[in-house]
């Protein structure tokens, strides 16, 4: 299965190793795995919250926009919920194409996707509490990018 | 109609999904969100500002002219911070 959402760790290696197995035409693989890192000075952990059910809808929907776009042989997104700490993995995505710049493009395509549309917020703890991580404007612009980028529909240019 | 709330407006509401039956004059996702916000101190407060508020419905999100129905699930949450 191309989309996963869990609570549990998984295996990079293996999870490439599993996406090319048996393909013999994909040229190259793109991943990009995302991990928690420590914020302001001082060990931290974070909670994922999701909302079951249209996060996986809407993390299809991003794999179909991407497999509409780049001629891919193969797509992987993972993503985890629930408590992490710094170091840990949150998130897989890969992406394989004949061609590395699909392989490329693609990946990070869906990465800037999933920052702004996939239903996931981050709960933030330190020594003093916690609190919810605010959206960053310059997500929004790395994802809307990709519009302005492919919109030749009703374009006049 | 099923209401959702996530992150900080689950905090803020105290709530994390409930039934509810609107008044006749709420017909779109604006006015649910205008009408939310009457219900009590708890709720001015989490939906004060509107532009911070995302909105699904059915799992899909939706605009704030998206007409609703009484079986609906509507999801109220802020903006996404995942990946």
């Amino acid at each position: 299965m191309a989309i996963r959402v869990q609570r549990e760790d998984f295996d990079v290696g293996a999870e490439l190793a599993a996406l090319t197995e048996g393909n013999h035409g994909i040229g190259g693989v793109t991943s990009f795995v995302g991990l928690v890192r420590e914020m302001g000075g001082g060990p931290s952990a974070m909670t994922l919250e999701h909302y079951p059910g249209m996060t996986e809808r809407q993390l299809a929907g991003i794999e179909d926009e991407a497999r509409r776009r780049w001629p891919l042989q193969a797509v992987l997104i993972i993503h985890r919920y629930g408590r992490l700490e710094p170091g840990d993995r949150i998130v897989l995505v890969a992406t394989a194409s004949a061609h590395r710049e699909a392989a490329f493009e693609s990946c990070h395509f869906l990465i800037d996707w999933l920052k702004t549309r996939a239903p996931f917020w981050k709960l933030e703890e330190n020594s003093e509490g916690s609190r919810w991580v605010e959206a960053k404007e310059d997500d929004d612009a790395a994802a809307a990018r990709w519009v302005l980028r492919t919109a030749p529909e009703g374009g006049s240019s | 109609m099923k209401l959702l709330y996530f992150a900080w407006l689950r905090t803020k509401t105290g709530i994390t999904q409930e039934e509810v039956a609107p008044p006749e004059h709420v017909r779109d996702v604006a006015s649910l969100v205008e009408w939310l916000r009457t219900r009590g101190p708890q709720f001015a407060d989490a939906f004060a500002n509107a532009a911070v508020i995302r909105v699904a419905v059915n799992q899909e999100y939706a605009r704030p002219d998206h007409p609703l129905r009484a079986g609906d699930e509507v999801a109220l949450f802020p903006p996404v911070t995942g990946g």
